[in-house]
C-alpha cells in the first residue's frame, strides 16, 4: 500500500480553477475506479470526477466550497504499490527536466561543525522538537476609538481612486482597513455604499429582519463571470420586433406531421436557433471573440443555449448549429435540455459556445438587455410571442391586423461590433424568422 | 549538473582562481596541510604548493597585514579567519587601512583582497564561535560585504570577490557549509556582487533575509503558502553595497516587509533596510516593517536550550509571517 495524492485534473480550454462541490466518498472509504469521488464545478460545467485509481480514500486536502487551481492535490488516497509507482511515473514524464535547484535544499542530520573540533554534535532539532510550539497570536482587544487610522498605501489609493474610506470595511486587525480591502472596493466601483463582510446566515431571522444567504459554488460562479463581462465588455444593444405569424402558423399546421417523422416536438426554438445560425454564418463578426487586442473570427458556429437549471443558469451548447436543419436541430435541443435542468450536463456538452440564444420569452419577458457570456461577442435574447395590432402595407393601402409580434434583443461587444453589424445581423435573423409559412417544407 | 554542499563550492571556487590567476594566493591558520578546520581549502597546498597556500601564525592582526600589502602590490589573495569571533585583531587592518587605499590614493592603488569569514551560530560553538559580525563590516563604505546561501551563490560569489579590485568580506555561514547542497553548474561563472536574488515569488509580503535563516524563511513561507498566504523571499546575497532596486520592488507590489537575520536587532542590517523602505516606499506601506532578529544578549549561548531560543527558527519566523499577514 502506499499513498498518493489525487491531483483535479485539468477539465478544458480556459478553464484554471474550480469550485469543490460535494464529497461522494468520504475518507476511510474504499473506492473502485470511475466511482464519482467529488464533485466538481466549473463556471462552464458541474461534473462529478472519477477515481483515478482504486483504494481507500484516506483523507480530503480541498474541502467543499473551497477553489481550486487545476492540477491542484485534492485527496489523499491509498493504493497498491503498482498503481503508486504507475501514477508516479505518469507524473515524473510530465514534469520532465526540472531546473536545476539553485536555492538549495537542507541535508538532514549533516555534520555542521569543523572538523577536529569537540562541539561535532550540533543538532538542535531534537531540543527544539521538545519545546512547546510557538503560541499563536491573541488578537488584541479591539479599540474603541472611533477614529480609523489608515496605512500610508490605504490613503494613497483610496485618493486616487476617489474612494471613501469610512465606507470600506476592514478585515485586518481589529477591523483595519487593508490594501487588499480598498483593492476590492476600488473594483466594486467608486465610492461605493458600505457592504459589510457577509457572515453567512442560512437560519432565518425574526419576522422582519434581513436573511443573508450563503450563495452556493454555482451561483459565485455566476456573480463573478457577470462581473467580468461587464467589467470587462463595452455592452450596445439593438432591439428588432418580427413578424413571426408565419411562423407560428407553420409549427401550428406541421407539428403533427412532424411528430410522427422525426419522434419529437416541433418547438419555436428549434425554428429561433435555425434562424440565428444562419444569421451567425452570413454575420461572422457577430460570431466571434475580442482577444488580447484582436478580434477572433470564430470558424464553427456553435451555440450555446441558456438554460434555467434548479442551482442556476448553465449555458449547454448546440456545436456546428448551422450545419443542420430543423428536424436535427430539434433532435439535438430535447435531450439537451433535458441534461441541463436535470443537472447532468457533460463538459462535452458545455464547451467551445461562440455566441449565446436566451429565450426570455418563456419566463414573459418582452425585452431585455443581456450580459455577454464573456468571451463571446454578443447574444440575442428571443422575446415573447404575443398577438398586437400592427399596421400593415399592402397594395390597398394600410391596414390593421392583429399579428403574432416577437421581439428580439442583442447585446453586443462595442469593441468588436458596430451599430451597422449589429443591425446587419438583426436583420437576417429576422427575415430568417419570417420566412415560414403553413406549406412550408421543413428540412 | 553537479550537485554540491556550501564549502565544495568554496573550495572549487578558490580552486578554480587559483588556476586562473597566478597572482591569487591563500592564507590562513591551518588551511594548508589541515586543509582548513572546516576543509575549505583541502588539498590546495598539494595542488599549488606552500608558496601559495601559506599557514599563518594564531595572529589576525597579521594576516590582514599580509593580505594588505601583497594585495596593494599586486597580488590577489584570499585570507581565511578561521572563526568570525576572532576578527577583531584586523580590524584596524580592514577598516583602518584596506577599506580606505582606493579612495585615499585617489584612486592610485587598490586593495584586491578577499576575506573569507566563516560566521553564525546554531553549531553549538557557544560564546566564540558563534557570532554574527557582518553588520559591523556592512557599515563600513570602501568594503564590500557578502554572505551567500546556497552552493551555488556562494561559488560566483566568490570567484567575483577574488576578481573584484577592491576589498571583499567573504561571510560563510558555517551551518550552511554542510546543510545546504545545490546545483552547481560545471566550468566558469561569476555572480555579479550587489545583486539580490528573489528566492521566492508571493504577492502578499516580502521576506529579506540572507545566510543560514534565509533557508528558514524559505521553509516558512512553504508553511504559509498551504495556509494561503502567498510571500515573497529576497536573498539579500551581498550586504554591501545592498540591493535596494530589488527589495524596493518587491514592496511597492507586496506593500508588507519584513526582515530577518540572525545577528542581533538593534542596528542590524535590518534596520537599515526598514529605514530605505520607510525613505524610498513609504506611500506603498501597508504594514509598520517587521524585524525577526536574535535577541539582545552579548554572545551566542553554549547551553543547547539557550542557543535553539537565540537562533530565528522556521517556527518564529512563520508566527511573524501570520503576524504580518493578519495585520
Amino acid at each position: 500500500m502506499a499513498t498518493i495524492g489525487i491531483e483535479l485534473p485539468h477539465v478544458g480550454e480556459s478553464v484554471t480553477e474550480a469550485v469543490i462541490g460535494k464529497w461522494l466518498k468520504q475518507p476511510g472509504e474504499s473506492v473502485e475506479k470511475f466511482d464519482a469521488l467529488v464533485e466538481v464545478v466549473t463556471d462552464k460545467v458541474s461534473m462529478e470526477f472519477p477515481a483515478p485509481h482504486t483504494g481507500i480514500l484516506k483523507s480530503i486536502v480541498a474541502e467543499e466550497g473551497e477553489t481550486v487551481p487545476m492540477g491542484a492535490v485534492i485527496a489523499q488516497m491509498d493504493v497498491d504499490d503498482a498503481t503508486a509507482k504507475a501514477a508516479e511515473a505518469a507524473s515524473e514524464s510530465e514534469a520532465e527536466a526540472t531546473a536545476p535547484n539553485r536555492v538549495g535544499t537542507l541535508i538532514q542530520g549533516a555534520n555542521v561543525g569543523p572538523t577536529g573540533g569537540t562541539f561535532r554534535d550540533t543538532a538542535l532539532e531534537d531540543q527544539i522538537a521538545k519545546r512547546a510550539p510557538v503560541a499563536a497570536v491573541a488578537p488584541a482587544p479591539q479599540q474603541s476609538s472611533g477614529e480609523r487610522s489608515y496605512s500610508p498605501v490605504v490613503s494613497r489609493l483610496a485618493a486616487v481612486n476617489g474612494i471613501d474610506l469610512s465606507t470600506v470595511t476592514g478585515t485586518g486587525r481589529n477591523g483595519r482597513v487593508t490594501k487588499q480591502d480598498v483593492q476590492t472596493a476600488i473594483d466594486a466601483g467608486p465610492s461605493t455604499s458600505s457592504t459589510p463582510a457577509a457572515t453567512p446566515v442560512t437560519q432565518p431571522g425574526p419576522v422582519g429582519e434581513d436573511l443573508v444567504i450563503d450563495p452556493s459554488p454555482i451561483r459565485r460562479m455566476i456573480a463573478s463571470h457577470m462581473v467580468r463581462s461587464v467589467s470587462e465588455i463595452p455592452h450596445a444593444w439593438s432591439t428588432v420586433e418580427v413578424d413571426m405569424t408565419g411562423l407560428v402558423a407553420c409549427r401550428t399546421a406541421q407539428r403533427q406531421t412532424f411528430r410522427e417523422r422525426h419522434g419529437v416536438d416541433l418547438t419555436f426554438l428549434a425554428f429561433t436557433i435555425y434562424a440565428v445560425a444562419g444569421a451567425l454564418r452570413d454575420n461572422p463578426l457577430v460570431n466571434s471573440t475580442w482577444e488580447d487586442g484582436k478580434i477572433r473570427l470564430k470558424g464553427r458556429v456553435n451555440l450555446g443555449l441558456a438554460v434555467a437549471a434548479p442551482d442556476g443558469l448553465v449555458v449547454p451548447v448546440i456545436q456546428d448549429a448551422d450545419r443542420e436543419g430543423i428536424a436535427g436541430l430539434a433532435k439535438k435541443i430535447a435531450p439537451l435540455v433535458e441534461r441541463a435542468r436535470s443537472g447532468s450536463l457533460a463538459l462535452a456538452d458545455v464547451q467551445g459556445g461562440t455566441f449565446t440564444l436566451n429565450n426570455t420569452g418563456t419566463l414573459g419577458s418582452v425585452l431585455g438587455g443581456a450580459i455577454i457570456n464573456h468571451p463571446q461577442a454578443a447574444i440575442v435574447t428571443t422575446e415573447a410571442i404575443v398577438k398586437r395590432p400592427v399596421v400593415l402595407s399592402g397594395p390597398q393601402g394600410d391596414s390593421i391586423a392583429i399579428r403574432s409580434m416577437m421581439n428580439i434583443c442583442l447585446s453586443f461587444d462595442h469593441r468588436v461590433i458596430d451599430g451597422a453589424e449589429a443591425s446587419a445581423f438583426m436583420q437576417a435573423f429576422k427575415r430568417n424568422l419570417e420566412v415560414w409559412t403553413s406549406d412550408s417544407e421543413l428540412n | 549538473m553537479p550537485e554540491m554542499t556550501v564549502i565544495e563550492a568554496v573550495r572549487e571556487a578558490i580552486r578554480e582562481e587559483m588556476e586562473r590567476d597566478p597572482a591569487v594566493f591563500t592564507l590562513g591558520e591551518d588551511i594548508g596541510a589541515r586543509g582548513g578546520v572546516f576543509l575549505a581549502t583541502e588539498g590546495l597546498l598539494e595542488q599549488f604548493g606552500p608558496e601559495r597556500v601559506l599557514d599563518t601564525p594564531l595572529a589576525e592582526a597579521s594576516i590582514g597585514g599580509i593580505a594588505l600589502g601583497a594585495a596593494v602590490n599586486g597580488m590577489r589573495p584570499i585570507a581565511e579567519i578561521e572563526f568570525g569571533d576572532f576578527i577583531w585583531p584586523a580590524v584596524n587592518q580592514i577598516i583602518g587601512e584596506a577599506a580606505r587605499v582606493r579612495y585615499g590614493t585617489q584612486g592610485r592603488r587598490t586593495a584586491p583582497m578577499v576575506l573569507r569569514v566563516p560566521y553564525g551560530g546554531g553549531v553549538r560553538g557557544g560564546l566564540f564561535h558563534s557570532q554574527s559580525i557582518e553588520v559591523a563590516f556592512a557599515h563600513q563604505p570602501g568594503l564590500k560585504v557578502i554572505a551567500p546561501s546556497t552552493p551555488y551563490d556562494a561559488k560566483g560569489l566568490l570567484k567575483a570577490a577574488i576578481r573584484d579590485d577592491d576589498p571583499v568580506i567573504f561571510f560563510e555561514h558555517k551551518r550552511t557549509y554542510r546543510l545546504v547542497k545545490g546545483d552547481v553548474p560545471d566550468g566558469d561563472y561569476t555572480i555579479p556582487i550587489g545583486q539580490a536574488d528573489v528566492k521566492r515569488t508571493g504577492s502578499d509580503m516580502t521576506v529579506i533575509s540572507y545566510g543560514l535563516v534565509l533557508h528558514y524563511c524559505l521553509e516558512a513561507a512553504a508553511t504559509l503558502a498551504d495556509e494561503g498566504i502567498d510571500v515573497e523571499v529576497i536573498d539579500l546575497r551581498t550586504l554591501r553595497p545592498l540591493d535596494t532596486e530589488t527589495i524596493l520592488e518587491s514592496v511597492r507590489k507586496t506593500s508588507k516587509a519584513m526582515v530577518v537575520h540572525e545577528d542581533t536587532k538593534a542596528g542590524g542590517i535590518g534596520g537599515e533596510i526598514a529605514a530605505v523602505i520607510a525613505e524610498e516606499a513609504f506611500e506603498d506601506l501597508d504594514a509598520p516593517i517587521k524585524r525577526v532578529a536574535g535577541p539582545e544578549v552579548p554572545a551566542m549561548p553554549f547551553s543547547p536550550l539557550l542557543e535553539a531560543e537565540f537562533m530565528p527558527s522556521a517556527e518564529k519566523i512563520a508566527a511573524a509571517m501570520r503576524e504580518l499577514a493578519a495585520y
